[in-house]
């Protein structure tokens, strides 16, 4: 009982980062139709940023505690923003609106940039690191086992939670998320309005890219290593999420990061270690064979 | 030099300075007490910026100098073409001669080896996706079925080449069948992850089946290929090839076998895409990737023909298998990896428009390349990755433009790629 | 009078709460022409998708009378249907149009040609008979292609065709299904007068060749040129079944449908 419950608090903690991916998937999904290969290696470009500013300016001790989190985390956001924009700007404006293959091609090819470039600009080894926030708040003590709810965990829950409300608020009240939104529905009827349509699909990844920037630096500072090879698997788990929650929904993704979150840590728990990321997969094959609208998704209709 | 360009450079210089200063400029290294350490590389980053600023402008000024771009006409298509009947039959006799030019060294035949497997995998991969236009991310597991099927027929049943190899290639279509069946409504996108989800489940399936696969340690033991039944080892003896043949042994000898016998498993896979391009399936699968629904209207049994479009594919991408089985004497799931098959699609992407030729000249480009480029070590992939990005850019739809159609009643002229149409599975 | 061609017998589709098309019953004459007409959103494309196999009818039956034995088709796949012998064409022009116009023509002949193949294998060896067969194939999609005035045009991609010409090729596609019964979602849609006088003596002649005819169509000057019979829908529901001259003056057709000074034959 006590196991379960630790897991769960895991799972949840976990959930969320995938759950901050999947929302760049599924935002960028929604409004080019584009699934954005590149985007789990955005998250791990996001991590190491983090890493680098981690090491700058804490491990040198010129800084420490949730103010240096706080820091990491905009500059993180900032320059991972940066990369998210010359990705698209590079790789996937000028084939819109073309070929369908072409983009996918691209994106895979750009998903290898970037894996590389990190992989030659920072080596090939993995890097850890000390942790950041130490220590935690046991919930149970059991003779035989301990459950323990980090502060680290804490910080990832509500940091989400927070970064996901201002999200929310950005979509459905500003002008930008109504132009997302347009764009979303119908771009040329959007761009007949007089939306700029080129700088909201800009913007949409350069927010795709700042969540998982969060996702990545709560990634790196809840697991303390990295390397240049996470993106790949955390995309895949994030984009199952975002398929599974419904993909171009907003809350879906979250709730499928969620639900991902729990399913690997129970699986891992309580089955085989080797056999989760199978789990992931299975569950991406399985959703989009039998639901490929979701759970929060919109059915969409081919008029014949 | 107009000041806008050079603002237009400017910001494009700084852009790079945000991208490369963090990650290139500050190098994480594990310092003498085991903890990271950044080193400062402000060069390399003066390097790239400058780079990106130059870059920057010389792309602004070559637009301008070229100007609108016309899309080709029908002419200029037609001209194409012919001229690029010749360009088949000169590979084709250039392949079929490599052994036999002097200077070809173990090191060429080995690399023509490569090259070819990539050729006859994208042309198996053709079928599927620039035939029938059913996006597959996953073709890797049907390679590595078909190399796992031969392997452990071969070393548990001692059963010869030629009897394995139509077994793995029936095994593959089997499979092929099996992870086709629960696609067939999916769509373009979705249609991908699912195939690319497949593709990963088996390699990781392969990598944790100990009992069977032997995990990550793979099989190795694998029997070498025999001349229909004389082996190729060095002793000279009667029953060995060169002991028949009376000539002096050599470690080439097998090379050279192992050669024309892709260039022949590849060319099977050429004559036959080619035949039923030009009959009612192959039709079908063109017609199916322009419009699905059409397809049905006409009494098309759409399941069946997705299916054995996989199908075929699969047990092409099967006999390449089992060649790379026979050839390494030993696999392991690291061998079928997901970049295998993107690399694999982005070859049939490449080639354009489904075409033959395109595929061909695509691999010798993208896996050559790959090789020629050895020297630069890890910077390989990333050139590689990059070289796909631009290519996708400057030429969507691939190197060879246009299609030719099956059957004409005048003179056949080819379709240029703004009609042709790109599926959606 | 003869037997019809296809009945639908209290034909009912329904869509969640939407009821898009309510109890149709309806004959198409055999070796007639059968126009459905009726307002925007009426449920005309919906009872067509029904018939030719695209959706699965909610309620009720659908006979169709070839020859011999009829078939009932509401539970038939979609390939099947047009197997019997039912074939359409669409609403949004659907070409193969990267594909020369004969090749379209020849993907229409798909199982007869199939058939000839011997599971596919034997032609690829090059039988006899599986070239004899395509080119029996060939010379039927001539006929219809000089039927359609396009012979022209037949190694040109049917993606490069003007609109009209795309309609023409279209239902010479469909015709080379050899069908019982061809169903037309508005065919004049987009066509000038002339293409539209021509469209019905293109029709005219399909009648005589022994094919039946059920078409939707707005043009009314198409409707009440050529067709035999016409049913009216709306909201999904039958509101009259009779020929063109009681339709005309049919209180609850006009107004329903024609009452505003719309065109009129």
């Amino acid at each position: 009982m006590a196991y379960a419950l630790q897991q769960l608090i895991n799972g949840v903690s976990l959930g969320m980062i995938y759950g901050l991916i999947a929302v760049g998937y599924t935002m960028v999904y929604g409004i080019i139709g584009m699934i954005n290969f590149a985007h789990g290696d955005i998250f791990m470009i996001g991590a190491f940023v983090a890493l680098i500013s981690v090491v700058m300016f804490v491990s040198g001790g010129i800084m420490e505690g949730p103010a240096a989190i706080l820091l990491v985390l905009l500059i993180s956001m900032c320059i991972t923003a940066l990369y998210g924009w010359t990705v698209e700007r590079v790789a996937y404006r000028p084939l819109r609106g073309s070929f369908r293959l072409a983009p996918l091609i691209s994106a895979i090819g750009m998903s290898i940039v970037l894996q590389n470039y990190v992989q030659v600009a920072q080596g090939a080894r993995v890097k850890p690191i000390d942790a950041l926030l130490p220590g935690g708040v046991t919930i149970v003590e059991h003779s035989s086992f301990v459950v323990q709810f980090s502060y680290m965990q804490m910080l990832i829950i509500t940091v989400t939670l927070g970064v996901l409300a201002v999200f929310t608020w950005l979509v459905t009240r500003t002008p930008l998320g109504r132009a997302m939104r347009a764009c979303e529905q119908d771009r040329k009827m959007a761009a007949l309005l007089g939306i700029d349509t080129d700088r909201t699909i800009s913007l949409t990844f350069v927010i795709g890219a700042a969540l998982a920037a969060v996702a990545g630096t709560m990634f790196l500072l809840r697991y303390g290593v990295i390397d240049f090879y996470i993106g790949f698997l955390a995309g895949v788990k994030a984009f199952t999420a975002a398929v599974l929650g419904g993909i171009g929904s907003l809350p879906g993704a979250v709730l499928g990061g969620l639900l991902i979150g729990l399913i690997e840590t129970f699986w891992s728990a309580y089955f085989s270690v080797q056999y989760k990321d199978v789990a992931a997969f299975s569950i991406l094959a399985i959703t989009l064979i039998f639901m490929p609208t979701g759970l929060l998704g919109r059915a969409e209709v081919e008029k014949v | 030099m107009t000041p806008a360009a050079l603002k237009d450079a400017a910001i494009t210089a700084l852009i790079a300075l945000g991208l490369f200063a963090p990650i290139v400029g500050l190098r994480t290294d594990v310092g003498q007490t085991g903890e990271l350490i950044l080193r400062q590389r402000w060069g390399d980053v003066a390097i790239l910026v400058g780079l990106a600023f130059a870059g920057r402008l010389a792309l602004l000024g070559w637009r301008r100098y070229r100007g609108e771009p016309k899309p080709p006409s029908a002419a200029r298509t037609e001209a194409i073409r012919r001229a690029g009947t010749f360009v088949a039959p000169v590979l084709l006799a250039f392949a079929v001669a490599l052994p036999l030019i002097p200077g070809t060294g173990r090191y060429e035949l080995d690399l023509g080896i490569l090259v070819l497997t990539y050729v006859m995998l994208g042309w198996g991969l053709n079928i599927v996706v620039g035939l029938a236009g059913l996006l597959d991310l996953g073709y890797v597991a049907f390679y590595a079925v078909g190399a796992y099927s031969y392997a452990l027929l071969a070393t548990n049943f001692g059963l010869s080449f030629w009897i394995c190899l139509p077994l793995a290639g029936i095994l593959a279509a089997f499979w092929g069948i099996l992870l086709g069946f629960p696609v067939l409504r999916l769509r373009g996108d979705y249609l991908a992850i699912v195939t690319l989800a497949f593709g990963e489940i088996i390699r990781i399936v392969l990598l944790n089946w100990v009992s069977l696969t032997n995990g990550p340690n793979g099989i190795s033991g694998i029997p070498r290929p025999t001349f229909f039944g004389l082996s190729f080892s060095m002793s000279g003896e009667p029953d060995t090839f060169a002991g028949f043949f009376g000539i002096e042994p050599s470690p080439s000898h097998r090379v050279i076998f192992l050669y024309y016998l892709i260039l022949g498993l590849a060319l099977l896979t050429n004559w036959v895409s080619i035949r039923l391009r030009r009959q009612p399936l192959g039709r079908a699968w063109e017609a199916l990737r322009e419009d699905e629904i059409a397809c049905r209207a006409l009494g098309i049994n759409i399941t069946a023909t997705k299916l054995t479009a996989f199908a075929l594919g699969a047990m092409f991408a099967g006999f390449a298998g089992s060649f790379f089985a026979t050839r390494q004497g030993f696999i392991s799931p690291e061998s079928f990896t997901f970049i295998e098959s993107a690399i694999i699609l982005a070859i049939v992407v490449l080639g354009g428009m489904g075409s033959q030729i395109g595929i061909a000249i695509a691999a010798l480009v993208m896996i050559g390349g790959f090789e020629v480029f050895r020297d630069l070590d890890e910077w390989r992939m990333l050139v590689f990755g990059g070289a796909m990005v631009l290519i996708m850019v400057v030429r969507p739809r691939g190197l060879v433009g246009h299609r030719t159609p099956t059957v004409a009643l005048g003179k056949r002229r080819s379709i240029s790629a703004e009609h042709v149409a790109e599926g959606h599975g | 009078m003869t037997a019809p061609i296809l009945e639908a017998e209290n034909l009912t589709m329904r869509f969640g709460g939407l009821v898009a098309v309510d109890t149709v019953t309806f004959a198409a004459l055999r070796g007639g022409i059968t126009a459905i007409i009726g307002p925007n959103g009426a449920g005309k494309t919906t009872l067509f998708n029904c018939i030719t196999g695209f959706y699965r009818p909610s309620a009720g039956t659908l006979r169709l009378h070839p020859h011999g034995a009829p078939i009932e088709l509401q539970r038939l796949p979609g390939h099947h249907i047009a197997r019997a012998g039912v074939a359409r064409t669409f609403q949004n022009i659907r070409l193969f149009p990267g594909m020369t116009v004969l090749e379209n023509l020849l993907v229409a002949q798909h199982n007869t040609l199939m058939a000839a193949t011997g599971f596919g294998i034997g032609a690829l060896l090059g039988s006899p008979r599986y070239r004899r067969a395509e080119k029996a194939a060939v010379e039927k999609a001539k006929h219809w292609l000089e039927q359609t005035a396009l012979i022209d045009r037949a190694d040109d991609p049917a993606g490069a065709l003007p609109y009209g010409q795309q309609r023409r090729v279209e239902i010479a596609r469909a015709m080379c299904t050899d069908p019982a019964l061809l169903c037309l979602d508005e065919p004049a849609a987009g066509l000038n007068p002339r293409e539209s006088a021509e469209l019905s003596g293109l029709l005219r002649r399909i009648q005589a060749g022994g094919c039946s005819i059920l078409l939707i169509e707005h043009d009314m000057g198409v409707v009440m040129g050529i067709s035999d019979r016409i049913v009216v829908l709306d909201h999904g529901r039958k509101i009259a079944d009779s020929t063109p001259a009681e339709i005309r003056a049919d209180p609850r057709v006009i107004a329903a449908y024609l009452g505003e000074g719309d065109d009129e034959a």
